[in-house]
Parts: C-alpha cells; structure tokens; sequence
C-alpha cells in the first residue's frame, strides 16, 4: 500500500514541475496566436519597418520601428550608467572592500534591486527629468536620456551582483601568482582577474541590458511617450513596453491595434529570449574554463 | 636591462586613480539609493496619517485615504503566493529529490530561467488573453493574483531549490537506512531543515508581488473603487497603480502628487522592511549550513 502512496506522491510533483514549461509554453502561444492576425493583415515588412505609429488614426498606421528604435536608444543610454557603475561596485566589493564593509555593502546593493519600479518612476518623474530640463535646457525633461539614467541606475544591481559572483569564482591562485611575479593590485586586477571573470562579466551586462529593455513603468513615467523615431537622446521616445501599458487599456479586443500590440509583446519576449540564451551560454562556456562545473 | 623608475612611480599612481574610480563608483550607487528613500521619505511622512491608512478617498482622489489600495495590493500578494508556493515547492523538490538527471530536468530548468526573463508587461499581455479574456475572469482580484503568481514562480522556485540544496546529504541517508520511505525523508527532515530558506524565497517574492505594476495594468487594477472589493472576481484599487494613475491622471497634479508621495512611502517601506526581514534571515541560515 505504501508504495502505491508514494509512486502517486512522485507522480503528483512530477507533474506540477511542468507547470514553469506549461506556463512558458502558454505565453508563446498566446503571443503568436494573437499576434498573427496583425503580422497576416498589415504584413510583417511593413510593421518592423514601417516609420509611422498612428494606431487611433484613420487609416491607421502601424510601423513599430520608432518603438523598437526608441527601446535601443534607451537601452543603450542606460548601459553607459549600470555598466560602469556596477560592474565598479562589483571590484570595490569584490577586491577592496574589508570583510565587514562586504557584509553591509551587499545587502545595501541587494536593497537597490528591491525597491519597486513604479519607485523609481516615481523617482525619475519629480527628480531627474526636472533636473535634466534646467541642467541642458530642454523643453521637456521626460526625454530618452532621462529614462537612460533612471533605467540605469535600476540596473546596477543586476550588473554589479552577477559580476560579483563571477569576480569570487577567480581562484586565488590566480591573484597570488600575479602578485609574485610583482605585478601590485590594480595590475592585477586590471590584467589578471577582470580578464578571468570577463564571461561572467559580459553575462552581467547581457542580463541587465535584457532588464532594461523589458522594464515598463519607468519608461512609461519618464520617457516622454512620443511615437516617432528618436533624432536624439534629448527627445520624448515610446519604447515598446511603454507603447503596450499605455495603449492596451483603450485597444478594443480583437482590433488590429489590439493584435498590434501583442505583436510588440512578442518582439520583446524573443529579445528577452535571447538575451537570456545568450548569457546562459556565455556562463556555461565559462564555468568549464576556470573548471566548475555545475 | 633597464629599470625605468618613473614607470614603477606611474604604476602606483594609475592604482590610486583606478581604486578611487572604483571607490566613486559605489559612493554614486549608494547615492541614489539614498537619494530615492530621503526623497520619498521626507516628502511622504507629512502625508501619512491613520486618516490617509484608513479611509476611502474622496473628492475625486484629491482628499482622503488610500485604504483600498492598500487592501487591494494585501488581496492580490497573497493570491500570487498562495498560487505560486505549492507549485513552486514541488516543483524545486521534484528537481532536486526525485528528478532523474538528465534531459527532462535540463529541459524544466531551461524553462525556469527563460521564464524568469519575461518582461513584467508581457506577464500582463498573457494574463489580459488567458485569464481575463479566455476563462472569463474579468479584470480582477483572481486574474492579477494569477498573473502576479506565475510572474513569481521561478524565484521562489530557485529559493527553494537552494534550500533544499543546502540540506546536508547525510540527512537524507540517515532517514533512509532507518527504513523511512522517500516522502517520509523528505516531509521530515529534507522539509523541515530547508523551511528557513524556502520562507525567504517567498518573502522576498512578496516583495515583488506588492510592487509590480505592469502585470496587473490590465488584469486586476483600477484607478477609482467605491469601497473595498467583494469578491475575488471584482477589480482592485492597488498601491503601486495607484501612484502611477495619480501620476498621470486626474486634473489637480499638486494634491494628487502629495497624496502619491504618501502611497510611495507606503509601498517603499513596505517593500524595504519585507526584503530586510528576508536578507537577514537568508544571511543567517546561509552561515548556519555553511560547510
């Protein structure tokens, strides 16, 4: 009898452990099965390419090149903030900071990535966008570059904890044979360590950057919300999860803005997807090269 | 062969440049850390009165408290956990105690990790189609904590898995060589030994729940609610919704963005205290299994 209990007991979580692959499963069907009718009316050329996002004018258009290119200007601003910033934070933490400078250090890190992005939305809103209008004199603060900073600073503690981890995988002995042959610290770690964690490093900045181009309330508070392709980094731009939170809620079910706007959701899950490949592979590559396998 | 001194000096001056860049760079990160919770702070503490905590709003969102938010946000965090917990937990215990190494288990942690990349919309895109439209759920209660719950799913599984990870082996033998059978391992002492990690698995993904925005847009929340919810298939007011509604709705920007400064701290200290409790607790376990 007890046996019958227990194959039905190991039955039963094999079978909820599917339920991640179901779910995951479920969103790529829905998203195609929804977007499809959009991509088979306006035709696919036309919706990556085309320049003009008018979904509420008649005839309507929908080109979704402004969304995708204004997700990249976006993305990219906000890399020159976490990469520096982090990855700096990952060194300081890995390499200078005392044992107890460590203990506060990273939770205070950990803290960063805890706090909501409706907060820092929030935050970008009433702070950095004002502060960017008067510091280059613009007309509008909620610009491209305002959203790169706070989408930014959003992003270190993705970059700097991953970086970290890769930083604590360096062996000693890699450290302590610099050291001997007299190289002092920096050298060491500019030429030793950077350069043994560099995959776990590159893997930080794919996961943050894969952060940033999936975040959606900051972008939508402070980004501006103009749809049209970005001339500069000081324009009001819609990135693409700002295109779908704002316009979802007036889509009638079943329109062609409606599927449009699946469509975009099914951009951003393969980029998303392939970020997210990208990194694995990257770490797993790396993981043989300095001999852990996991 | 030469020994060129200046470039010896030059080498010890490049490593003070470089180690206060580096210094820099966590003083700035910290910077803006400090900068978001003076500001919400010092803005939001004038706001809060047991008043603002309890009562409904009034005067179209100008005047009044935010209490159905706040129960709005309690309703749709614990529908989340309580819809992600027992899956997750079994799903990290099928991983890790009774799951054959190999391609199925390669492929379900391949989709753990994929899933754990979607951006927060694309969750709300899913539920929008699947819960509200599909089953007929409606924007509600149950639609959000779904959404919210599936959106929480792998990290409280890799919390778990952690955990369980972390039990020592020879407990397991010892259960085993006593004649228990694997359930019996695994419910008395696998279980018990892992509790503390697997609880902050799911305090930490309470955090996230209460603060996700994007994922209930569409599924659960609404701006303005006479009263509080009645049943699990009625729209929600929530705190972070509500920031962002009063952020850009409405018709008086002063009042609304006081009354926001409010919901901020509200939300903030919320979120800061949970996740304080969890890394605490976490920090605490790790040293206690640490071989």
């Amino acid at each position: 009898m007890r046996s019958y209990k227990e194959l039905a007991i190991k039955m039963l979580f094999t079978v909820l452990a599917f339920s991640s692959l179901v779910f995951l499963a479920g969103i790529v069907f829905v998203l195609f099965k929804e977007s499809i009718p959009a991509i088979s009316e306006i035709n696919l050329f036309d919706f990556l390419f085309g320049k003009y996002w008018y979904p509420t004018f008649e005839p309507a258009e929908f080109g979704v090149l402004p969304l995708i290119l204004a997700s990249l200007e976006v993305a990219v601003g906000a890399l020159f903030v976490c990469v520096p910033l982090g990855i700096g934070s990952a060194l300081y933490v890995n390499e200078l900071a005392s044992a107890s400078q460590k203990q506060i250090l990273k939770p205070l890190i950990e803290t960063l990535a805890s706090i909501p992005s409706i907060i820092y939305g929030f935050f970008g809103m009433l702070i950095v966008a004002p502060f960017i209008q008067k510091l280059f004199n613009i007309p509008t603060g909620l610009c491209a570059f305002s959203a790169s900073v706070v989408l930014g600073v959003m992003a270190i503690p993705t970059v700097a904890s991953i970086s970290e981890d890769a930083l604590s995988f360096v062996p000693n002995s890699f450290k302590e044979a610099s050291y001997s042959l007299g190289a002092n610290r920096w050298q060491t770690l500019t030429k030793v360590v950077i350069p043994a964690a560099a995959s776990g490093i590159s893997t930080s900045v794919i996961l943050g950057m894969s952060r940033i181009v999936g975040e959606t309330m900051t972008v939508l508070m402070v980004s501006g919300g103009a749809a049209v392709i970005p001339k500069s980094f000081f324009d009001p731009v819609r990135p693409m999860t700002a295109t779908i939170a704002a316009e979802m809620g007036e889509a009638a079910v079943g329109s062609a803005h409606y599927h449009c706007l699946f469509a975009i959701g099914l951009i951003l899950f393969l980029i998303t997807l392939v970020f997210n490949a990208l990194a694995e592979a990257i770490s797993r590559k790396y993981r043989i090269k300095l001999g852990l396998d996991r | 062969m030469k020994i060129r001194i200046s470039n010896k000096f030059s080498s010890a001056v490049k490593e003070k440049i470089g180690f206060t860049f580096l210094a820099l760079c966590i003083v700035i990160t910290l910077l803006f850390l400090a900068g978001i919770i003076y500001l919400i702070f010092s803005n939001g503490l004038e706001v809060i009165s047991w008043e603002f905590l309890t009562s409904v709003p009034r005067k179209g969102m100008t005047a009044g408290g935010v209490a159905p938010a706040i129960v709005g946000t309690l309703y749709l965090t614990v529908g989340a956990v309580a819809f992600a917990l027992p899956l997750g937990l079994a799903c990290a215990i099928y991983l890790n105690e009774y799951g054959p190494r190999g391609f199925i288990v390669n492929i379900i942690r391949m989709s753990i990790n994929n899933l754990a990349g979607v951006p927060s919309v694309v969750f709300g895109l899913f539920g929008l189609a699947v819960f509200v439209k599909f089953f007929g759920f409606g924007v509600s209660i149950l639609s959000g904590s779904l959404t919210l719950g599936i959106l929480i799913l792998p990290g409280i599984i890799s919390a778990s898995q952690e955990a369980l990870m972390a039990a020592p082996y020879s407990i397991r033998e010892a259960s085993l060589a006593l004649g228990a059978t694997q359930w019996q391992t695994i419910k008395k002492t696998v279980l018990p030994a892992a509790m503390p990690g697997i609880m902050t698995g799911v305090i930490l993904s309470v955090a996230r729940a209460a603060g996700e925005t994007a994922p209930i847009l569409f599924t659960a929340a609404t701006f303005y609610k006479r009263g509080y919810p009645d049943s699990i298939f009625s729209e929600v007011m929530a705190l972070p919704y509500h920031i962002y509604a009063l952020m850009t709705e409405g018709t008086k920007p002063d009042k609304q963005t006081a009354i926001a400064y409010g919901c901020a701290l509200l939300l903030l200290a919320i979120t800061l205290l949970i996740s304080a409790v969890a890394i605490y607790l976490r920090n605490k376990y790790r040293s206690l299994y640490a071989r």
